[in-house]
């Protein structure tokens, strides 16, 4: 829940200063990048390249490492199940790259507002309306989603705490079907108050 | 020109970006760990797919996977609403992308069998579809982007992926009994009755 309003770590660095565009669009590059680096010896120049970028944005140790911990883990598994399957070599590639790529994608979280992330994104968006989309519409789907998550977390706690009580902890289906049919019943009620301040009537 | 936007705007009421949007935030939920532990304290599974056939199941084709769609549009952006609080455009390069991208045609696969169903969809219908949207197509993606991305043999991929199948139909067949019950408790989740009731309500 807390990961919500982003990782963001203020700071003055060029990386912080970067627009999140041109932030993005280097992530998809180099990610693309680390698929097609062949070696394990290309793969450690790109983790020195990596570690350099994290040393520039001063974002801090604790920092960074918070955002390849949740991958720790499944790298030691993929590392693992290469180690059988492709020898030393492979699950050495294919364990940094992915470690790489997930630090990368961190180090453009912990750089970036996440408003301007989602500003930015709205202004890519005007391309939907070529294709017959309305860019406002996008935005509000976006932003009533990320308004969504704690409220359907608020009551799947409720039903959470309202099947401990009623002593079936265990059964999937008495805990589903309420979050399920409440946040149905949230969603068609916020659907109508949309609705009630004349969204449908918009251009 | 003015009219073709003005038809745009009529196919997707507010209802439906509502439903679109907390069902997209339904699918994050999900993979919030710690605050639903469906199965005690057991391994730590995806939930995700729960969501993502439910929204196929019960907004249908389209929004089904229009939810998945801005879901992984918020993932895309650095927001941690995958299990495990991952997120940003590593995780479309991680070995486990094909199966992300592969929820977009799941979920509108599960939406396009349960809307074969029409008004009732029975039981059977769920099930079939969860499977068949929910893990036969999500398979279909998912293998081979991790072969291509692991450097894996196809056939060694599907080996590995034949251990998570059991956990999947089973998930697929809970999904199915809690889209049923869903739909029995509130009949506007059935996608057809929604359509229905949103076009006498729109029928202007």
């Amino acid at each position: 829940m807390n990961g919500l309003t982003g990782a963001y770590v203020p700071g003055s660095s060029a990386l912080h200063r970067l627009p999140p565009g041109a932030k993005l669009l280097g992530l998809a590059v180099a990610c693309t990048g680390l698929l097609l680096l062949p070696t394990p010896a290309a793969l450690a120049g790109a983790a020195a390249v990596v570690a350099l970028l994290y040393a520039l944005s001063r974002v801090g140790w604790a920092a960074a490492w918070a955002q390849v911990r949740p991958v720790r883990w499944f790298a030691v598994a993929l590392f693992a199940v290469q180690l059988a399957f492709s020898g030393p070599e492979g699950a050495v590639t294919a364990t940094l790259r992915v470690v790489l790529a997930v630090a990368l994608a961190g180090l453009v979280t912990l750089t970036t507002r996440t408003s301007d992330l989602m500003a930015c994104l709205e202004r890519r968006l005007a391309v939907a309306r070529v294709v017959g989309l309305d860019p406002f519409r996008v935005s509000l789907l976006l932003s009533l989603t990320l308004r969504s998550v704690p409220v359907v977390a608020g009551l799947a706690v409720r039903v959470r705490e309202a099947q401990r009580a009623r002593g079936v902890e265990r059964s999937v289906r008495a805990f589903a079907v309420p979050l399920v049919v409440g946040a149905l019943r949230h969603a068609d009620a916020l659907g109508e108050a949309l609705s009630a301040r004349g969204l449908d009537d918009a251009d | 020109m003015k009219d073709e936007a003005h038809r745009q705007v009529r196919r997707f009421p507010t209802s439906d970006l509502a439903r679109v949007a907390v069902f997209a935030a339904l699918i994050a939920v999900l993979g919030l760990p710690g605050s639903i532990n469906v199965f005690g304290n057991a391994v730590p599974i995806t939930l995700q797919t729960f969501g993502v056939m439910l929204a196929g199941a019960i907004l249908g084709t389209w929004r089904g996977a229009l939810a998945v769609a801005v879901l992984l549009v918020l993932v895309a952006a650095g927001l941690p609403l995958l299990a495990g609080g991952r997120g940003g455009l590593g995780v479309f390069a991680l070995p486990s992308a094909g199966f992300l991208i592969g929820w977009l045609p799941g979920a509108a696969v599960t939406g396009w069998l349960v809307e074969r169903g029409g008004r009732t969809p029975g039981l059977v219908r769920l099930v079939a579809a969860c499977l068949v949207g929910g893990v036969g197509v999500i398979y279909l993606f998912g293998i081979p982007v991790q072969a291509a991305i692991t450097g894996l043999s196809l056939g060694k991929t599907i080996l590995l992926s034949a251990a998570f199948l059991p956990g999947d139909i089973a998930k697929a067949v809970i999904t199915a009994l809690v889209a049923r019950g869903t739909q029995r408790a509130y009949p506007d989740a059935v996608p057809a009755v929604h359509r229905e009731r949103v076009r006498a309500a729109g029928g202007r």
